[in-house]
């Protein structure tokens, strides 16, 4: 009884709630919209719109206030803050900000009355933020559950919808697949380390114990399997653009956004506590990061519907931000910053570009072709035009974001000795110009048919959630310097 | 059992486990191949609870005191809410599509095809 | 513990024996349901896995969760899953049918390449180990809650939101009317 007795007596520590604050707000701004519409008799959206809104508000500003606070933990390591969590946690509120502010006309326009929506998506960002802003993997597998079953029913949210209902299946099942697999590889460092928290692999891997070493390493690979899966990794990637497709636009749009952030940024943490490891896994992770940039882009040049093109885009992404992760780890600088400004440029370019396309939806129907956006540039300019902005930072011209981030992961991979994945990088965002295109011109094509096809109207909503996006994409180039510097301290 | 090698233990896990993992690709039933990932999760508790009361090393200095032998007892109580948490969602995605299509099998999922 | 007086080239103490027949059980029963044809019957071969695993934890000193997985797993979620059975059996007819196809054919090798890679480079150098590290009183509920309640607190509030994700989700998904 001596151990238990031990911890009876333990005062409890205080505790540091501004760690907490942005998760804290995002959860309590979900229960206050889930309140809201259990009271609320008739089928008005505004009240809970202007709820989310103003409490991810609140949670953006409590992240980004922290950014130059100085790196600190608080229940017992559960959480923990430090530049990177902050940045991330500010770029997942905002990214649910932007997906509240053009859902509410999309949700109209597809008929899908469910307001559960709002309280759902806010708890999923609270679970993204927990993902990213802790050490402990037991805290990042409950953040992840969170964030994945908020997303297989929000999947699943067009009731009417068979694509809907299949994507939410498929989603699930391999999202719980993964699931087990990642559990799997904590308990085996558990076993190893005898604690959850990730920076005890390195102590654990320095005392040279020979027994240790399988679980160690098998832990890292089956924990790396797992978050493969969630972050859509070649060859682990089947799932996503069926997903994509058959989701409603505007959890799509998350997906692809918050999702991935939360979960590259767990396996950077991951990464960058199984450094000592890196003979293991780094070959594996080499060649994952070729795949990942390529097949997706080879695959995407013969797609005919535009979701799935765009899911195709985001897994090609996750791989050249696999290249940055590579990089910083390799080179042992753990360098957050250009991970950071990648996930950002590229959740801004991916929001956006998500809804320019939930405007194909109307009065029920919603058709995600290319022939569908035809005669866009004609209906709503502001639309077509944003989207070509969009489009051409995911390609990487110049004065984007899109193409600063690039520009930044190529410099990482060369000065960590990684030309390969570099060249392999460049080559795909080659590859990658003659899909987006073919977006760009399916916007701009004005034929008889294109002039027929019907479009919701802008709302004020959808059109501040373009601006946004492409005010943020552009402004990039101003951005850049500052997060680095606060990034490197 | 004191004369159980906790090896044992784990070759259990381990074999509930690849079990599972092989009756998640084989079987086409959506609740089966739910109830196999299940059995997964189960073996991992298993797996969690072995390294909870045997430990292969000396004991570390760890940060959080209670964590060396507390750590994955508290795993399987997360675990087990979290699995309740996604049977309650996966059982409600399998039900709705049974009502949109008399018909569940995982792989005549077909609307979605590139 | 003294060996038992069997014929056998390796000793073999009483409690060896008493985990090997619940570990045949338990591993002939995750074999059972990955096997059978009919739902209801891996859905069975799933509970009884999931209540001898729960003696298993017994072996192990966690009493708690051994009654907790009894309670949990034996008793809520099976019957969820035998409720979502029985309700599909009796309106869906294609429910049943099992195709055999390519697929056992590539999954059977590939988890028995699991089984041997993770067996043989993790566990088996583990073997001749066996440190009880826990007393014998960590499995009990005063020393859970202890935990549960001072440094586990955050966790276990976030489980809370995710409960409520699951109950406002599964509504979602199941209420009649759109």
């Amino acid at each position: 009884m001596d151990k238990v007795n031990d911890l009876y007596n333990m005062t409890p520590p205080g505790i540091d709630w501004m760690i907490i604050m942005p998760v804290l707000v995002a959860c309590v701004t979900g229960l206050v919209a889930f309140l809201w519409m259990s009271l609320q008799k008739e089928r008005d959206t505004t009240p809970m719109v202007l709820t989310t809104l103003v409490g991810m508000a609140v949670s953006a500003y409590t992240a980004f206030a922290q950014i130059n606070f100085s790196n600190a933990s608080t229940f017992a390591n559960m959480a923990m803050r430090d530049s990177m969590s902050s940045i991330l946690q500010f770029s997942l509120a905002v990214i649910c900000f932007i997906v509240v502010l053009f859902s509410d006309a999309y949700l109209k326009q597809k008929q899908i009355a469910f307001r559960e929506f709002y309280p759902l998506t806010v708890w999923a960002t609270a679970g993204a933020m927990i993902m990213v802003s802790t050490q402990n993997l037991l805290m990042m597998f409950i953040g992840l559950e969170v964030l994945s079953i908020s997303l297989y029913v929000m999947a699943g949210m067009s009731r009417y919808e068979q694509k809907s209902e299949e994507s939410a299946m498929k989603y699930f099942l391999l999202g719980a697949f993964a699931s087990a697999f990642f559990l799997y590889g904590i308990a085996f460092i558990y076993g190893a380390t005898g604690s959850t928290n990730l920076d005890q692999i390195a102590v654990a891997y320095a005392t040279g114990n020979r027994e240790m070493l399988g679980l160690l390493v098998f832990g890292t690979i089956l924990m790396l399997i797992g978050l493969s899966f969630k972050a859509a990794f070649v060859p682990f990637h089947q799932w996503t653009p069926d997903v994509y497709q058959g989701a409603p636009t505007n959890v799509t749009a998350f997906m692809a956004a918050a999702s991935k952030v939360a979960a590259i940024g767990a396996l950077f943490r991951v990464l960058i506590a199984a450094a000592p490891l890196q003979s293991y896994w780094m070959p594996a992770m080499f060649w994952i990061a070729i795949l990942t940039m390529t097949i997706p882009n080879l695959l995407a040049l013969v797609q005919k519907d535009v979701k799935r093109v765009l899911g195709f885009s985001s897994i090609a992404n996750a791989g050249y931000v696999l290249v940055a992760i590579l990089a910083a780890v390799k080179s042992g600088s753990n360098n957050y910053a250009t991970v950071c400004i990648y996930l950002v440029g590229y959740s801004l370019m991916t929001l956006g570009s998500f809804a320019v396309i939930s405007l194909t939806a109307k009065q029920g129907k919603e058709g995600t072709s290319f022939e569908d956006l035809n005669g866009l540039w004609k209906r709503s300019p502001l639309a077509a035009g944003t989207l070509v902005i969009f489009l051409a930072s995911l390609i990487g011209i110049p004065p984007t974001g899109g193409f600063f981030g690039k520009l930044l992961i190529f410099q990482d991979a060369v000065g960590a000795h990684l030309t390969p994945l570099a060249i392999v990088l460049a080559v795909n965002s080659v590859i990658s110009v003659y899909y987006y295109l073919r977006i760009a011109l399916a916007a701009m094509v004005v034929d008889d048919e294109g002039e027929k096809t019907v479009s919701a109207p802008m709302t004020p909503g959808l059109q501040s959630a373009c601006i946004i996006c492409a005010t943020g994409v552009i402004a990039m180039l101003f951005l850049i310097s500052p997060l680095q510097s606060v990034l490197h301290r | 059992m004191a004369s159980v090698p906790f090896s044992w233990y784990l070759a259990l896990g381990l074999f509930m486990f690849t079990t599972g993992a092989v009756g998640v690709i084989v079987r086409r039933n959506p609740v089966v191949v739910f109830m196999c990932i299940e059995l997964m999760l189960n073996a991992v508790n298993l797996t969690f609870l072995t390294f909870s009361r045997y430990s292969p090393t000396p004991l570390v200095a760890s940060r959080l005191a209670s964590d060396q032998w507390m750590g994955g007892q508290m795993a399987v109580i997360f675990v087990m809410a979290v699995a309740a948490a996604e049977v309650a969602v996966g059982l409600g995605i399998i039900m709705a599509i049974y009502r949109l299509r008399n018909d569940v099998d995982v792989d005549e999922l077909s609307e979605l095809r590139g | 513990m003294n060996p038992l007086p069997l014929p056998l080239p390796f000793p073999v103490t009483g409690n060896q024996v008493g985990f090997l027949m619940l570990a045949g059980l338990a591993m002939l029963m995750s074999i059972g349901v990955v096997v059978m044809k009919s739902p209801v019957r891996a859905a069975m071969c799933l509970v009884l896995n999931f209540f001898v695993l729960a003696f298993i934890y017994f072996t192990l000193n966690a009493q708690m969760l051994g009654i907790t997985q009894i309670m949990v797993y034996a008793g809520a979620i099976m019957v969820l899953f035998l409720f979502v059975v029985m309700l599909l059996k009796s309106h869906a007819p294609a429910f049943n049918k099992e195709k055999i196809d390519f697929k056992p054919a590539v999954a059977v090798p590939l988890g028995l390449a699991m089984f041997v890679m993770i067996g043989s480079q993790v566990i088996w150098p583990l073997r001749s180990m066996s440190t009880i590290k826990a007393d014998n009183s960590y499995g009990g509920p005063q020393a859970i809650a202890k935990v549960l309640f001072t440094d586990y607190v955050y966790p276990f509030e976030i489980i809370s939101i995710l409960l409520l994700v699951g109950v406002v989700g599964s509504v979602l998904l199941a209420k009649r009317k759109v």
